[in-house]
């Protein structure tokens, strides 16, 4: 009986915290434009969970993919959008456009 | 046109190899190829949508529409391949004997035909969708020619296809009496790598924020972006950084299909044992 108390309780806590760990994260923000990213280097801080947005100004799908930081995001043509990463160690992590891989990339550094 | 061969046969692989697995763990049940080519047609159709709606979906639930579709359909098939092999804990050893008798296996292996069937179609889905919104992406560019696009995209699908084929006569090698304890240890792996994923996407979308650092780093010994690592990843859920949470779920969903299919051996080989010696009647008890 009191575990059944305690579930409810403990699953609003820990929804609590997340809601209140999705808030604070530092924000940063790339473009894509003409299958180039702008900026073509992101800085991140060392060990910490980062919000990432991604806006394509082509008119043409993209997949926002790194093999490195572990991401996988299709970007509609004239859409936006936005994901979590991290946290990372320090080092430089490269991301591309899978859909366009060989001519569409970008370093993320950590630091 | 390499680049669409390139991304084609990578897709088509990661779904075939799947394809692959269900038709070996299938083998004798009298059907399965018309139930596996629903499953496939179905994902391909499944693959156009998803694609034509892509923006519609990553703006869903304030832009998390798309690691919780992916989340949700790989959990999907998660679920379907554990009752797979739950249920062949069960009835395993009563298929290997009713494929002799032809036709008696029919109605009995129709269940987890269909579990499987959707198991294929959302596999086909997940990488079909992929290419669809590729090949638009590189239509729309004009990057190639139509003609090279189309080149490109059926070689890529062939050479797929070949790979998942050799796969698939690979295990029909393995005799009969291992093939289905072989194919339950890789279906519970390949169930249990496709629930790692899921994680990923739900952290991704900021849905999970616990245990999201990066446990270990094998990119060293073998690359998520190398051939084999990618075959790792479809067949056993290989990643070479894998998150804590990840790895949570991964021993979780292996421990609990384990547990189940021991728990329902255990039972149906108990009730077995029972029928036997009430059946025949003066044998000691205590044997």
């Amino acid at each position: 009986m009191r575990i059944l108390l305690a579930t409810p309780i403990l699953a609003v806590a820990l929804a609590i915290s997340v809601a209140a760990l999705a808030a604070d994260e530092p924000a940063f923000e790339l473009s894509l434009k003409e299958h180039k990213f702008t900026p073509a280097e992101v800085t991140i801080p060392v060990d910490k969970r980062v919000k990432l947005t991604i806006k394509n100004l082509d008119a043409t799908p993209a997949e926002f993919e790194s093999h490195a930081f572990k991401a996988e995001k299709i970007v509609p043509g004239g859409g936006e959008v936005s994901l979590y990463i991290g946290p990372l160690k320090a080092g430089t992590y490269g991301f591309f456009d899978d859909f366009h891989a060989s001519e569409t990339k970008g370093t993320l550094v950590v630091k | 046109m390499l680049a669409t061969l390139l991304i084609v046969f990578r897709e088509v692989i990661e779904a075939g190899l799947i394809v692959g697995i269900v038709l070996a763990a299938t083998r004798g049940v009298p059907g399965r190829g018309l139930f596996v080519g629903y499953g496939v047609a179905g994902g391909v159709a499944g693959a156009c949508l998803v694609a034509a709606f892509a923006g519609e979906i990553a703006g869903l639930f304030q832009g998390s529409g798309q690691e919780l579709f992916n989340a949700g359909i790989l959990m999907l098939a998660v679920g379907m391949l554990g009752w797979h092999n739950v249920w062949m804990a069960s009835h395993g050893r009563t298929i290997a004997q009713e494929m002799r008798q032809v036709g008696a296996a029919v109605a009995s292996g129709q269940r987890p035909l269909a579990a499987l069937a959707i198991v294929c179609g959302v596999a086909v889905l997940r990488e079909g969708s992929e290419i669809v919104l590729f090949l638009y992406g590189i239509a729309a560019s004009g990057g190639t020619s139509a003609l090279g696009m189309l080149a490109g995209g059926t070689l890529g699908v062939l050479a797929g296809a070949c790979v998942s084929a050799l796969m698939y006569l690979g295990l029909l090698t393995i005799p009969a009496r291992y093939l289905f304890s072989f194919t339950s240890g890789l279906i519970t792996l390949l169930a249990a790598g496709l629930a790692a994923q899921a994680v990923a996407f739900l952290q991704q979308a900021g849905y999970v924020d616990v245990l999201t650092a990066t446990v270990w780093d094998t990119s060293w010994l073998l690359a998520d972006d190398s051939v084999l690592g990618r075959l790792m990843h479809t067949l056993i859920g290989y990643t070479d950084r894998p998150s804590g949470a990840q790895l949570v779920v991964y021993v979780l969903v292996i421990a609990v299909i384990v547990g189940l299919m021991r728990f329902t051996r255990a039972a149906t080989s108990a009730h077995g044992v029972r029928a036997s010696v009430g059946a025949a009647a003066p044998v000691p008890a205590e044997s």
